[in-house]
């Protein structure tokens, strides 16, 4: 009879904290592009995840009876992160979050500064101004950012409670396109290291794992798949893996060959 | 009342902030609300009396990533 299945003392506390808030999953999945809110709430528990992304809009004052989104993802169950998606100033993204702050409390929270343009990557000038404002507003500020080493350093010495470095532009799925950046932040940084957009298949979120990444955050990736629920559920594997990868300690890499089977004793 | 919501004006019969809610047909507990830039707290919702002119911003949370 087998042994039973003992979970190692790793794998039952690998959690992450980030401004004192502990988090089992290390997947945070986004709440766009879904055919419904149905769905999105299906593939956010497919995808085991504890917090989810979400924005803030003007209610729809011609249909008051059209689906809420808090009636399908319930705050008791996730940990909702409430972002400055549409803000292009500091101003906007302090207006926008303290009003997520009255909605339901959230004051962990998502900045993103994105710049006017095809590739929506940050304004990282904006960015760090918004922080400031952020900080002194009281919020435990997420940051969107680029993977520019320096500057995520400087978010970070600005009071961000983690950086989130893109691995490609927002809704791309071209997965992290600088590995070499990625693993420099996360060498660099005392917080929490979360490769945010860009991410497109399961393969990419292991990798952000394996550089040393406290987590993952996926939208696109997820809600443009040809089965969402399926691609939640391979997400939430890929980020299992990848952490699990990374705690073990990879083997090195060798330039050439390095036998696996004996080479003595042959017949 | 003569006031905006959301961008628009409209007349509404409401005189505090509860009332708009409810009488556009929301549920307080799933919006926030704004009035002429600043945010008025849920728990002042039925004390917040509103006057003509007011421009008041009602949002929710919606997908987003």
């Amino acid at each position: 009879m087998n042994a039973p299945f003992v979970p190692s003392a790793e794998t039952a506390s690998d959690t992450w904290t980030v401004a004192g808030r502990t988090f089992s999953s290390r997947l945070i999945v986004g709440t766009g592009k879904y055919a419904d809110y149905a769905q999105n709430a299906a593939a956010a528990e497919a995808a085991g995840a504890d917090i989810v992304t979400v924005a803030l809009r003007r209610v729809n004052l011609s249909d008051p009876s059209q689906p809420m989104l808090v009636d399908y993802l319930k705050p008791d169950r996730f940990t909702f992160l409430p972002n400055t998606a549409g803000c292009f100033t500091g101003e906007d993204a302090v207006r926008t979050l303290r009003l997520a702050r009255e909605a339901g409390g959230w004051d962990l929270v998502k900045l993103e500064v994105l710049s006017n343009s095809a590739h929506l990557y940050p304004d990282m000038i904006e960015t760090l101004r918004a922080l400031d404002l952020l900080v002194k507003d009281g919020f435990d500020v997420m940051v969107y950012c680029t993977d520019d080493v320096v500057m995520a350093k400087r978010l970070e010495d600005a009071g961000a409670a983690a950086v989130m470095p893109a691995a490609s532009p927002i809704g791309s799925g071209l997965g992290i396109q600088n590995r070499v950046n990625i693993r420099l932040i996360v060498e660099q940084a005392s917080v929490p290291v979360l490769v945010d957009a860009g991410v497109g298949t399961a393969s990419d979120a292991t990798i952000a794992m394996e550089l040393g990444c406290d987590a993952v955050i996926a939208n696109t990736a997820i809600a443009g798949a040809r089965d969402p629920i399926g691609m939640g559920r391979a997400m939430k594997h890929a980020v299992i893996a990848g952490r699990e990868a990374y705690l073990a300690g990879r083997m090195a890499k060798k330039m050439y060959a390095d036998p696996s089977s004996p080479l003595g004793g042959l017949i | 009342m003569h006031i905006q919501v959301n961008g628009d004006t409209r007349d509404v019969a409401a005189r505090t902030v509860l009332a708009l809610v409810e009488e556009l047909g929301f549920d307080v507990r799933k919006v926030a609300v704004e009035r002429n830039l600043a945010i008025v707290p849920r728990s002042l919702h039925a004390e917040t009396a509103l006057e003509d002119g007011d421009r008041i911003e009602m949002v929710q949370f919606v997908g987003g990533g």
